[in-house]
């Protein structure tokens, strides 16, 4: 098996909300996985089915080379999940969450639980009641990564962690990646996605609209180039392949498809170009670029 | 306490807020009391017509101290009184859990969950949330006993005693909402500040009863006075207004009183504590699990283990209570044929020795305590689930099955220590005051009480396997539904068929009766094939988060 996840085709209804409409996914083996979409595209339901909390309706669900629904207990012991909301017994301490969790799912190393905890700052010794949501991510974080599992799936899993545990975070899932772990990473933060992720796919109202490696990605997209020259620079409108030209004389601001950009290179030539910088798409531009319209459609409404 | 009247901003809409969170559960709590009254006055009216009938029936119960200790004191021998006899205690008992429940729900549990937090940013005072929680159980402890009375007066009873009987339960509620609004206020967790409430009320009651049981005799033979024990309890402030018999009223004021000093410390600790604060802190516990901890019983047990220990603690207290109580029966009914009677009906009849009669009536109600104890704990499988505990843990190498059958063998067990400490209180201390009933006998009653709890643990499973939202209130309705058709079914005068469908009608009434062991192994019997039913249906659904 050369992938680790393998879903085509997945339906799940709950009621009449159609929550994912033939969604497909495929993760290979050992790579870092970023799953993005907005709020209620399908990212947590996707998780669940592949857990086995929940049923698919329709489609293909392979994890690990098994049935996540039938095979639930086998297929867990080898992989670790954290939670995008984490919700921990009050009672017990953050120590004993940790060694439960771990537990559970077939035992954790110590030398790693106590490096972990040190580099996320985490007092063990706390009940979970008076965790914030920070360290209660920092728990299920600890308990997830102190395993020796050869799948992670984290569900926005920093959501509540500040910057220096964000990089400690980063740093953690390069530890595994580079021990040959497959992660499967669902988050908003598109700098912590283009750091860590080789491949991507972007999901929408149940449906993947987007998927492969950020490099195949941004070829797709648009480039954005700022130019100066002495003179003023005329005849870019009538370029195809350029859009939101920001025409201010001697300086231009505009974006430009990819494939057009030699044509605009040799007409940029004619002039006297003073300075000239180019700017691949950010991750947060290939996903506005999906969204964008829905986001206007929000607006006008 | 003065406060600047910013502290009350926000009241009524918080109180808008409270009534619509509340628009079934507070209905539900006064429909369920007024059904009773009712039922209980068509029960006396029809049962005892004459005079005569109650007069005898009084004279026989009241010179029982378990009958006191259950039933509260005789006042007089008209229709009313015997109501009041009937059922002004688990009146009382009903509101003041209503006005506790509802109390903490409103206080520390919004606070606990982080409601309070959201609306405290707003344009509310600090007093706001306190306030608008006592309006609205006061509201609801008035409507209560508004409801009584009009029922009662509807059936034709006296005006007086009406009033008196509604106003009765209506101040003990008040009084429990103040207790209830100070331990919200002291604990941390809201389970903690309903579990201190619910035990006051536990414990309020046994301290009336024991006054009750010691109370004194009135010369006609029929009205008894409570002893000071039971002026030290709210729920004997009730009894002791002495509704349809020379009615007291200014015993109410003592309720009140209590309210007063509860709330006026409540709104003490809220100005001086902070924000989700308890009055005791929270202090490191252990760094690492401990192996006992580490398995999914490890973690069902650690999660039951207080209620559990509490209720065992509590049954094995109750137990030894009764026991203390039985030869006393011996000695009080020797001529009275009424005690007898009563006794023997409550038993299910077979004309055993009195007291054999009496312990097999009270095993019939731990029966269904151990029963309570079943739910309650089960529901506990809902509560993982939908707080997203089950999530994390079903998402590890532990499956469904294994994860229902650890918090199963928790409750079953609990169930079973509890039945045990009961019948070893019971037969110990009848024991020690010269009894001869002896613990193994009662240790068995005891746990003979167990298949038909294990029946409603099995229906919880086979509820929560298939419609999980509705878990929590279809699981009480079937502890409530079996009591009513099995322990309740000769007062409602239910035809046998449907008594039948309640586990307790089935259990036989030991020490009193002969065991048979048929009934109990079809008992066993149901309960498996349910949990199993239950637990192939769970397997097969979505988790419902």
């Amino acid at each position: 098996m050369t992938d680790a996840i393998a879903v085509s085709g997945l339906i799940k209804t709950f009621g009449t909300t159609r929550a994912l409409n033939g969604l497909d996914l495929t993760v290979r083996t050992g790579e870092v996985h970023g799953f993005l979409g907005p709020n209620g595209a399908g990212k947590t339901t996707t998780i669940r089915v592949l857990l086995g909390l929940l049923r698919a309706e329709a489609g293909q669900v392979r994890l690990l080379g098994g049935d996540p629904w039938r095979e639930a207990v086998r297929l867990h012991r080898r992989l670790a999940y954290v939670p995008g909301d984490v919700s921990l017994w009050p009672n017990l301490t953050g120590g004993e969450a940790v060694d439960l969790l771990g537990d559970l799912r077939g035992g954790l190393d110590g030398t790693r639980r106590a490096e972990l905890l040190e580099r996320f700052r985490l007092d063990p010794a706390k009940r979970c009641r008076t965790y914030s949501k920070g360290n209660r991510q920092k728990v299920a974080l600890v308990a997830a990564f102190a395993s020796e599992v050869e799948l992670f799936i984290l569900d926005e899993p920093t959501s509540g962690l500040d910057p220096l545990m964000e990089a400690a975070f980063q740093q953690t899932v390069r530890e595994v990646s580079a021990r040959g772990a497959t992660v499967l990473l669902s988050s908003h933060i598109f700098s912590e996605v283009e750091a860590l992720c080789s491949t991507v796919s972007i999901i929408r109202d149940g449906v993947t609209v987007e998927s492969g490696t950020l490099a195949g990605l941004r070829h797709l997209t648009r480039t954005s180039v700022t130019v100066e020259a002495v003179e003023p620079i005329i005849g870019l409108a009538a370029l195809p392949g350029v859009h939101d030209l920001l025409d201010e004389g001697a300086r231009a601001r505009f974006d430009v498809d990819s494939e057009r950009l030699p044509e605009v290179l040799r007409h940029l030539a004619g002039f006297e170009v003073r300075s000239l910088t180019s700017r691949p798409p950010t991750l947060e531009e290939l996903f506005m670029r999906h969204y964008g319209d829905a986001v206007m459609e929000e607006a006008s409404r | 306490m003065s406060a600047p009247a910013s502290a009350y901003a926000g009241t009524g809409r918080l109180i808008r807020l409270a009534l619509r969170r509340d628009r079934v559960q507070l209905p539900v709590w006064i429909v369920a009391a007024v059904v009773l009254a009712a039922a209980g006055a068509a029960a006396v009216a029809d049962e005892f017509p004459d005079e005569a009938g109650r007069v005898t029936a009084l004279r026989g119960a009241g010179s029982s101290p378990a009958v006191l200790l259950m039933r509260g004191t005789p006042v007089g021998t008209d229709l009313g009184a015997l109501v009041n006899f009937r059922n002004l205690i688990s009146l009382l008992v009903l509101a003041a859990l209503m006005s506790t429940f509802a109390m903490v729900r409103h206080t520390r549990q919004n606070e606990e969950t982080g409601r309070a937090e959201m609306v405290g940013a707003g344009s509310v005072g600090r007093h706001a949330g306190l306030t608008s929680a006592l309006v609205v159980v006061a509201g609801a402890d008035v409507l209560l006993g508004a409801a009584l009375a009009g029922t009662l007066l509807g059936a034709g009873m006296p005006l007086d005693g009406s009033l008196a009987f509604g106003a009765a339960c209506a101040a003990t509620g008040l009084a429990f909402a103040g207790a209830a609004a100070l331990t919200a206020q002291l604990f941390q967790s809201s389970r903690a500040a309903n579990a201190a409430a619910a035990t006051a009320v536990g414990v309020d009651f046994l301290v009336r009863g024991v006054g009750d049981a010691l109370g004194e005799r009135a010369a006609d033979g029929i009205r008894v006075i409570g002893a000071w024990p039971s002026w030290v309890s709210p729920i004997g402030w009730g009894t002791h207004v002495r509704p349809f018999g020379e009615e007291a009223w200014w015993v109410l004021a003592l309720p009140l009183a209590l309210l007063a000093a509860c709330t006026a410390a409540a709104f003490a600790l809220v100005d001086r504590r902070d924000f989700g604060a308890g009055l005791i802190p929270d202090r490191p516990g252990p760094e690492s699990g401990s192996r006992a901890l580490l398995s999914p019983i490890g973690l069902a047990w650690r999660l039951n283990r207080g209620a559990t220990l509490g209720w065992v603690a509590g049954g094995a207290l109750a137990g030894a209570g009764i026991g203390t109580l039985g030869p006393a029966v011996d000695e009080a009914a020797i001529g009275n044929t009424g005690v007898a009677d009563l006794l023997d009906q409550l038993a299910g009849g077979g004309g055993a020795p009195l007291v054999n009669t009496l312990y097999a009536a009270m095993m019939n109600v731990f029966g269904v305590l151990a029963a309570g104890f079943v739910v309650q704990a089960l529901l506990r499988l809902r509560s993982e689930e939908a707080g997203g505990h089950a999530e994390a843990v079903l998402a590890t190498a532990v499956g469904r099955v294994r994860w229902v059958i650890a918090h199963l063998a928790c409750a079953a067990g609990g169930a079973a220590a509890l039945l045990v400490a009961a019948g070893a209180g019971m037969g110990l201390a009848d024991a020690a005051v010269g009894g001869g009933t002896g613990v193994g006998p009662l240790v068995g009653a005891g746990l003979a009480q167990l298949p038909a709890a294990l029946a409603l643990a099995g229906f919880v499973v086979l509820v929560y396997g298939t419609l999980p939202r509705l878990t929590v209130p279809l699981a009480w309705a079937g502890l409530v539904a079996s009591i009513a058709f099995g322990l309740l079914g000769d007062v409602f005068g239910l035809p046998q068929a449907v008594r039948d469908l309640s586990p307790f009608s089935h259990v036989p009434a030991l020490p009193a009766a002969e065991m048979t062991a048929g009934p109990l192994v079809a008992l066993a019997a149901v309960a498996a094939a349910l949990a199993a039913a239950g637990l192939a249906l769970f397997r097969r659904r979505d988790l419902s988060l």
